[in-house]
C-alpha cells in the first residue's frame, strides 16, 4: 500500500518517465484525430462536385439557380428536403434515352468480350510460348501505349467510310461496329500487357503436369490459364466497360443519325439543346454516372489490383 | 511436326487476331495517315499530291495551329506538373494503415470514373458565373466572383483545376509505389535522426522516382490530347483561348473537311509528343533511380 502511493506521488524520475510514456500513448491518438480531421476534409472536397450534381437533380429550376447566403445555408443547400425526382422522369422522356442505353450496352458489352477473348490469346502467347520475332512484337506491342489515338483516327475513320460495309450509306459509319470492331483484334497494348504480367505469375509447372498428360497448348490456354486468371479478367472488364460507357470521341466521329447514338454523344446533345434547364442537365448527367459509381463501387478491389499493375510498368 | 514447331504454331494463332489488328487499325492508319499529309482530300474528290505544301501552310498561314499549339503547351506544361505533385500528395496519406483508409481511397478516386462528358455538363455549372459552386464557394470567404471558362484570362487556368479533380488514377499510381517502399529504410534512416521531412526527400522521392516518372510521361501523352472537355465546355472561345491541338484537328478533318492537312497536324502533334518524351527520358538519367537493373 505505501509503495503504491509512493509511487503515484512520485519521485523526479518517475515522473519524467510517467509523462514521457503518457506522451507516446497521446501523441498517436491525437496524431491520427488530426489526421482523421484532414482528410475527412479533403474528401468533402473532392466529393463535393458529385453531392452538388445529384443535389441540382432533384431540385426545382428556381432552387438550382439560388445562391446561398453562408456556411450553414450552402450545406443545407446539399440535402434535398422536397426532392423532385420527376425531373429524372421529364429528362429521360425528352430524348430516348433508353435507346442510348441499349446502344452503349451494346458497344460495352460486345467490345469487353472481344477484348477478354482475342487479348488473353495474345497474352497467352506473349507469357508462355517461345516463338520467332516474339521479342519484336512485345515490344512493338508496348510501344503503341505512347502512339496518340489521333494519329490513327482520321484513316481509321475514312477506312470505315470507304470500305463496303452494312450501313444505309453503303459503308460502316453511323453503325456501331466501328466501335466495336477494333476490340475483336487484341483490345489494345494496355490489356494484353496487364493479362501478360498475371499469367506470368500462374505456376508454369501446371501447364507442364497438363502437357504430359497430353493436352495441347490450347487447352492448357483454355482450361488451365485462364480459369485460375480470374482476378485479371474481372479487372479488364471494368477497365473496358468504364472506358467504352464513358467514350465520347469516336462515337463523335462515327454516330451520325439520333437513333443509333450512345449515351455520351446523346448526353451532349441534350446538352445543346435543353442548355438553360439545368435540373434536366443534371439529372441527365446524374444518370450517366450511376451505373460507373456502382460497378466501380463493388468491383474496385479488381479496379485498384489493375492500377498498381500498369504502374509497375513504371520500374 | 516437332514440338517446338507445334508451339510455334500455336502461338502464331494466337497472336493472330491482334497482328491483324497492328496492321490493320495501327500501321495502315499510320502510313495511310503520312501519305495523305503530303495531300489534299475532302474525301469525295481525287486525292491530291500537294507536296510540302500543307506543312508549309502549318507553319506560315494557320494562325490557329500556332495558337492552339500554345494552348496545349500552356495546358500541358503548367496542368501535368501541378497534377503530379497533387496525386502524390494525395497518395502519401493513403499508403498510412490507419483504420478505414480504403473508404478514403475510394471517396478520392471516385471523380476519375466520373464519365468525361457528365463531368464537362458538370463543371460547365460549377463554373456558371452566377449560382456555380466556384463562385459560391469564393462567395463565402468573400471574394468577388469570376468568369472561370467564360472569362479569356481565366479559362486555362480553370481547365487545369478541373482536371486536378480527377487525377485518381495518378494517385493510386503513387500508392502503389509508395507501398513498395521497404520499412526498414525508414527505419534505419529514422535511427540515424532523419524527421519525417528528410525521410521524404531522401527515401520516399528516390525509391518511387520511377512511378514518378511513368506519371509524367504518361501525364504529358494525355494532355497533349485534350479534347472532350473543350469541345463540349467552351468549343475553343473565349477568344481562341481554349482552342486545344486536337479541337483545331478535329475542326479541320470533320468539320472543314481537309482530310490531308488534319493528318499534317496529327503527324505534327505525334511528333511533338515524340520529341518531349524523348526528353523526358533523357532527363530520367539525371533523376530516376531504379534499384534492380532491369534487362
Amino acid at each position: 500500500m505505501p509503495s503504491r502511493v509512493a509511487a503515484r506521488r512520485g519521485t523526479g524520475t518517475d515522473n519524467a518517465v510517467r509523462i514521457k510514456s503518457l506522451l507516446i500513448r497521446v501523441r498517436p491518438v491525437s496524431y491520427r484525430v488530426l489526421a482523421y480531421a484532414a482528410m475527412i476534409a479533403v474528401s468533402l472536397v473532392l466529393i463535393l462536385p458529385l453531392l452538388w450534381l445529384f443535389a441540382a437533380s432533384l431540385k426545382t429550376p428556381q432552387l438550382v439557380g439560388a445562391t446561398p447566403r453562408g456556411i450553414g445555408e450552402f450545406f443545407a443547400a446539399l440535402v434535398p428536403t422536397d426532392p423532385h425526382f420527376e425531373n429524372y422522369v421529364e429528362a429521360l422522356t425528352k430524348r430516348p434515352f433508353g435507346l442510348w442505353t441499349r446502344n452503349t450496352s451494346i458497344v460495352v458489352v460486345a467490345a469487353t468480350v472481344g477484348t477478354l477473348l482475342t487479348g488473353s490469346m495474345a497474352a497467352y502467347a506473349f507469357a508462355r510460348l517461345r516463338f520467332r520475332g516474339k521479342r519484336f512484337l512485345f515490344t512493338t506491342t508496348l510501344s503503341t501505349l505512347m502512339l496518340p489515338f489521333i494519329v490513327t483516327m482520321v484513316p481509321q475513320f475514312l477506312m470505315f467510310a470507304k470500305v463496303p460495309g452494312p450501313s444505309s450509306a453503303g459503308n460502316w459509319t453511323d453503325t456501331l461496329w466501328p466501335l466495336i470492331l477494333p476490340h475483336w483484334f487484341g483490345g489494345g497494348a494496355f490489356f494484353i500487357f496487364l493479362m501478360r504480367q498475371f499469367f506470368m505469375t500462374i505456376p508454369v509447372e501446371l501447364d507442364e503436369a497438363a502437357r504430359m498428360d497430353g493436352a495441347g497448348f490450347f487447352r492448357c490456354y483454355w482450361q488451365i490459364t485462364l480459369p485460375l486468371s480470374g482476378p485479371v479478367l474481372a479487372t479488364v472488364t471494368i477497365f473496358s466497360f468504364i472506358s467504352n460507357w464513358n467514350e465520347f470521341l469516336a462515337p463523335l466521329i462515327y454516330l451520325a443519325s439520333r437513333q443509333n447514338q450512345t449515351l455520351a454523344l446523346g448526353l451532349q446533345s441534350f446538352r445543346g439543346e435543353f442548355s438553360t434547364d439545368y435540373h434536366l442537365l443534371m439529372a441527365a448527367s446524374a444518370t450517366m454516372t450511376v451505373p460507373v459509381l456502382l460497378v466501380f463501387f463493388f468491383m474496385q478491389r479488381y479496379f485498384l489490383r489493375g492500377f498498381v499493375m500498369s504502374g509497375l510498368a513504371g520500374r | 511436326m516437332s514440338l517446338r514447331q507445334r508451339e510455334e504454331i500455336a502461338a502464331y494463332l494466337l497472336v493472330a487476331p491482334w497482328v491483324l489488328g497492328l496492321l490493320l487499325f495501327t500501321a495502315f492508319p499510320m502510313g495511310a495517315s503520312l501519305a495523305l499529309s503530303f495531300s489534299e482530300w475532302n474525301f469525295l474528290g481525287d486525292i491530291k499530291f500537294v507536296g510540302l505544301d500543307n506543312y508549309r501552310a502549318m507553319f506560315t498561314r494557320d494562325r490557329d495551329f500556332v495558337v492552339s499549339l500554345g494552348n496545349t503547351a500552356y495546358y500541358t506544361f503548367i496542368g501535368v506538373p501541378l497534377h503530379t505533385a497533387f496525386a502524390l500528395l494525395l497518395a502519401l496519406p493513403l499508403s498510412s494503415k490507419l483504420k478505414g483508409i480504403r473508404y478514403f481511397r475510394t471517396a478520392w478516386y471516385v471523380p476519375s470514373v466520373t464519365p468525361a462528358v457528365a463531368s464537362a455538363i458538370l463543371w460547365i455549372l460549377i463554373y456558371h458565373p452566377d449560382f456555380g459552386l466556384a463562385n459560391t464557394l469564393l462567395g463565402l470567404v468573400k471574394v468577388p466572383p469570376q468568369g472561370w471558362i467564360f472569362d479569356s484570362t481565366m479559362a486555362k487556368p480553370a481547365f487545369i483545376i478541373m482536371s486536378m479533380w480527377s487525377v485518381g488514377g495518378q494517385m493510386i499510381i503513387f500508392l502503389a509505389g509508395l507501398q513498395g517502399v521497404p520499412q526498414e529504410l525508414y527505419d534505419a534512416a529514422s535511427i540515424d535522426g532523419a524527421g519525417r521531412l528528410r525521410q521524404f526527400r531522401h527515401v520516399t522521392l528516390p525509391l518511387i522516382s520511377p512511378i514518378t516518372f511513368f506519371n509524367l510521361v504518361i501525364g504529358l501523352i494525355g494532355s497533349f490530347q485534350i479534347f472532350t472537355a473543350a469541345y463540349i465546355m467552351t468549343n475553343g472561345g473565349p477568344a481562341n483561348q481554349t482552342l486545344f491541338y486536337v479541337l483545331h484537328l478535329y475542326r479541320n478533318a470533320f468539320e472543314y473537311l481537309k482530310f490531308g492537312y488534319a493528318s499534317t497536324l496529327a503527324w505534327g502533334l505525334f511528333v511533338i509528343i515524340l520529341f518531349f518524351t524523348g526528353l523526358q527520358f533523357l532527363g530520367a538519367k539525371r533523376w530516376v533511380y531504379y534499384e534492380v537493373k532491369v534487362d
